[in-house]
């Protein structure tokens, strides 16, 4: 008894936290405009949606900018992880704390400082300055999934390497990389994802025509209901549901395999309460 | 597993920068253009687009003073902007515009001569008319006991969280003022004062301040009254034939939005040509059939039916209109104005 | 290992982190004049008048309403997954990740849907001859995104600590004759602390600081301390006093941090990260 009461509890909490998604899922298939009715199922909303220019180049823009900031954040975020976990003292605490600092900062803070500094500087603003603000935000996260990796990391196989004649950079490359590539791609994805999903650094940071997703639905949203929204959520629900669970069925057969422990669970959390600062 | 990832990393790389090739890369001149939101027919960009191999870039701010401040804090730039009268004249005044030649656009002699060369630009050295409008109350029939003819309305109680008021400091203190009988152009801090308290006391009785998003609540009735613009009223009127609009009895604002070129732009030939594209008569025809304002093109307007071309909401006689004034740049008085709204919001 | 890898790190840092936090300084601190700019405070002083004093406290209140919300609602959904109601446990939490995936305007815009006069509520509501409700752009509403957006983060931290909990620590105090409520309150509740401290802060923080839940839900009628921000960059252009807010703001996260690293203690990681 006891324990049906538990499960519905949580099966009440997953009702309101999927009912939204419904209605927008049910509603764009809706051929009418107002919610009120059900006026017969259709999918030319699906239709208008590819043949908006506005929401595809958006869409063209938000991956671009997803993947390239990833790149660029994740070869300077896994370089800096590297010097950090080699520095020691007031230097290491200095620069963690510089790290942290856009991590804690308020969105809306860190966004505006960047849109001063960018006006300031004139620069123009569009595709290099939303390209400048989501690598500069991504750098923490990936540092913060390779640290753990380091610390991990056997200490004398890098003096091993050079005692049997690698350079440093070769022993880095050779030894080092393949050992915390783990932690390296985490912060890759982690990076990828926090870029296409963020709004408020990229409100502030753009001009000139450059929209990102993000931005586009919010301007539709501010203009009420679009059905068109509707089947973009849609979409989006479901394609990020197939990827998740794409990765768990390759976790979980990892798991089996023994390799990683209880990694799988953990890189969930590691990504979610990166993401607190997500709104 | 190293050597897996560094290749797919690099074809990421590849992939990414040809895609940023093939997207800037193209010898097509871009347009830059910043316009209101909801202010034009998309199809007609697109048509512009391949009459004259340009790329149009296209995009869209809310009111008068979003579009000063992006221009203003610099950073971007555009090579055609739709102001408004007053804010024209603020531009004029800050040297932020840049000379048209009209020679270069032929299409402009069909344009109104009574609209051209207003006292914002007496010569059109620097804009051509693009709509026109005034400020009125839409409301819906069935919600509305009795017909609506005063601003008083907006500050019924009776209509409590059913009125919508416009999310833009230079509209809603002018319904403000108009109401108490003050010019929308008042100098003076008293009178100011006083129209910012009647905001703050109507705020209880608002559902929401809006801009673009006002007409789809009025046409799916959400709401029982909106302060609004002309075409925004014509266009939801389309949408549910319960709605009406009303210039209040107490008097109006009629405004223009411009069409003009920014200090700075790049693509001075292609503003230019776009101007002329949005001046040709089948071209402002399906531009003003589609958005619902008024157009100052005459020649597009002959050709709109005529229960449109003569619906003294949609196209008032300006010289039969009581009590309308014209918006001027307020000067130095402008921050008040900023302050009294930031305070109207944040109450 | 060579240092040297820090190089491009530090100078990234210090042109897009440090430099525009010293701008950000520079403005709040300054006003413009006819020859430049003045060092002044008025700036400040303006924000302590007492009509933006009702902004900041009804940001504060709006914030700590959802975050104790969060905390009563997702509190309980914690410790039943962290039990033993489920047999697949992980599939249960996969659950609660999935909406968190989405992209978080579509669904605070998802609300919009449903709370309107016409929306899905009142469809149903109406069809059982119940009179209307007006919810949306009312504060409710605002209360209600903000929870519906941040909930995870609440749940998620406090499910993990909760499953770390030594099960042979409770059966203990059941041995030594404390009643279930008992239990609760002497053992796992003071043990899973850490993650309440930081799903609080997880939750109270980006509550604080939103700006698109209260235009998008409040439809401009409730100005948060972000929508003061946004408005004094985008609308007014006053960069002045939107930097001075912001450097109120960032003062205030700061305060509130160094409370939740108090009542936490020792366990510093788990709040921050």
């Amino acid at each position: 008894m006891v324990r049906f009461l538990k499960r519905s509890y949580i099966y009440l909490v997953f009702v309101f936290l999927y009912m939204p998604i419904a209605v927008l899922m049910v509603y764009s298939f809706n051929d009418s405009r107002s919610r009120g009715m059900w006026g017969g199922f259709t999918l030319r909303w699906y239709v208008e949606l590819f043949q908006d220019r506005t929401i595809m180049s958006s869409l063209y823009s938000t991956l671009f900018i997803g993947v390239v900031s990833a790149i660029i954040a994740t070869v300077i975020g896994t370089l800096a992880a590297i010097g950090i976990h080699n520095s020691r003292g007031i230097q290491k605490k200095l620069i963690m704390n510089v790290t942290y600092l856009p991590v804690l900062n308020p969105e809306i803070v860190t966004a505006i400082s960047l849109m001063i500094l960018f006006v300031f500087a004139k620069v123009r603003l569009g595709y290099l300055t939303l390209l400048l603000a989501h690598i500069t935000f991504n750098i923490p996260y990936v540092i913060l999934s390779v640290l753990p990796k380091l610390r991990q990391l056997n200490k004398h196989l890098y003096e091993a390497a050079l005692d049997l004649g690698c350079t440093p950079a070769r022993a880095l490359w050779k030894v080092i990389i393949p050992e915390i590539m783990p932690g390296i791609i985490t912060g890759l994805l982690l990076a990828f994802t926090l870029s296409i999903d963020d709004f408020v650094i990229s409100f502030f940071t753009t001009g000139s025509g450059v929209s990102t997703l993000s931005i586009t639905i919010y301007s539709m949203a501010r203009r009420g209901i679009n059905p068109k929204i509707n089947a973009l959520s849609t979409i989006m629900f479901t394609f990020v549901l197939l990827l998740l669970i794409i990765v768990n069925i390759r976790q979980a057969r990892e798991q089996r395999k023994g390799r990683n422990g209880r990694n799988g669970q953990k890189s969930h959390f590691d990504s979610l309460r990166s993401r607190f600062s997500g709104a | 597993m190293a050597r897996k990832v560094t290749l797919t990393l690099c074809v990421l790389g590849l992939a990414a920068l040809s895609a940023l090739l093939t997207g800037c890369g193209q010898d097509r001149p871009t347009l830059y253009v910043y316009n209101w939101g909801d202010y034009i027919d998309e199809d007609i960009l697109e048509e512009f687009e391949k009459e004259f191999n340009m790329k149009v870039v296209y995009d869209t701010f809310s009111t008068n003073e979003d579009l000063y401040v992006k221009l203003k804090s610099g950073g971007s730039t555009y090579d055609v902007i739709f102001p408004s009268d007053y804010m024209l004249t603020r531009m004029l005044n800050e040297n932020m515009l840049e000379k048209i030649d009209l020679s270069k656009i032929p299409n402009h002699r069909h344009i109104d001569e009574s609209l051209m060369g207003t006292v914002y630009d007496p010569d059109n050295e620097y804009s051509l008319p693009y709509m026109w409008g005034t400020i009125g109350i839409l409301y819906n029939t069935t919600m509305v006991a009795e017909p609506v003819d005063s601003w008083d309305a907006l500050w019924d109680p009776r209509y409590a969280k059913e009125i919508l008021m416009l999310d833009s400091q230079r509209d809603s203190m002018a319904a403000a003022l108009i109401k108490l009988g003050y010019s929308i152009n008042t100098l003076d801090k008293q009178e100011l004062a006083e129209a910012g308290e009647l905001l703050k006391q109507q705020k209880p009785l608002v559902l929401a301040y809006v801009v673009d998003e006002g007409k789809d609540k009025m046409v799916s009735g959400e709401a029982a009254l909106a302060l609004t613009w002309s075409g925004e009223a014509m266009y939801a009127i389309s949408e549910n034939d319960d709605l009406a609009y009303v210039i209040p009895k107490e008097g109006t604002n009629v405004w223009f939005d411009v069409m003009a070129i920014p200090k700075g732009a790049k693509n001075l030939e292609g503003a230019l040509q776009f101007m002329d594209f949005l001046n040709r008569p089948e071209i402002a025809l399906r531009n003003a059939d589609y958005i619902g304002y008024a157009t100052p093109n005459l020649a597009a307007r002959a050709m709109l039916p005529e229960e449109i071309r003569d619906d003294p909401q949609a196209y008032p006689n300006l010289d039969a209109l009581e009590n309308a004034e014209f918006f001027v740049h307020l000067g130095d008085t402008l921050k008040d104005y900023d302050r009294i709204w930031t305070e109207v919001k944040a109450h | 290992m060579k240092r040297s890898t820090l190089f491009p790190y530090v100078v990234w840092m210090a042109l897009f982190i440090i430099v525009p936090m010293v701008l950000v300084l520079y403005y709040a601190f300054t006003v413009p004049t006819e020859s430049g700019a003045t060092w002044s405070l008025e700036n400040f002083a303006r924000f302590f008048e007492p009509i933006y004093l009702r902004v900041l406290w009804r940001s504060l209140r709006l914030a700590v309403i959802s975050t104790v919300i969060c905390l009563v609602i997702g509190y309980p959904a914690a410790m039943v997954m962290s039990g033993n109601a489920f047999e697949q446990k992980h599939v249960i939490l996969l659950l609660f990740v999935v909406p968190m995936w989405m992209n978080f305007l579509l669904r605070t815009y998802a609300w919009l849907t449903i709370l309107e006069r016409n929306g899905v509520i009142n469809v149903v509501l109406n069809s059982l001859n119940l009179p209307s409700l007006n919810i949306l752009y009312t504060e409710g509403a605002v209360v209600l995104g903000m929870v519906y957006n941040f909930l995870p983060f609440m749940v998620l931290p406090i499910y993990s600590v909760l499953s770390k909990i030594d099960r042979g620590v409770v059966e203990a105090a059941g041995d030594l004759g404390a009643n279930a409520f008992q239990v609760f309150a002497k053992v796992i509740f003071p043990l899973s602390l850490p993650g309440v401290v930081s799903g609080v802060t997880m939750v109270f923080m980006p509550a604080l600081t939103t700006f698109v839940i209260s235009r998008l839900l409040g439809g401009g009628q409730f100005t948060l301390i972000g929508n003061l921000i946004e408005q004094q960059f985008l609308v007014v252009g006053d960069w002045g006093f939107g930097s001075s807010i912001s450097v109120v703001m960032i003062v205030l996260i700061l305060l509130s941090m160094a409370i939740m690293s108090f009542f936490e203690g020792e366990e510093k990681d788990v709040a921050l990260w």
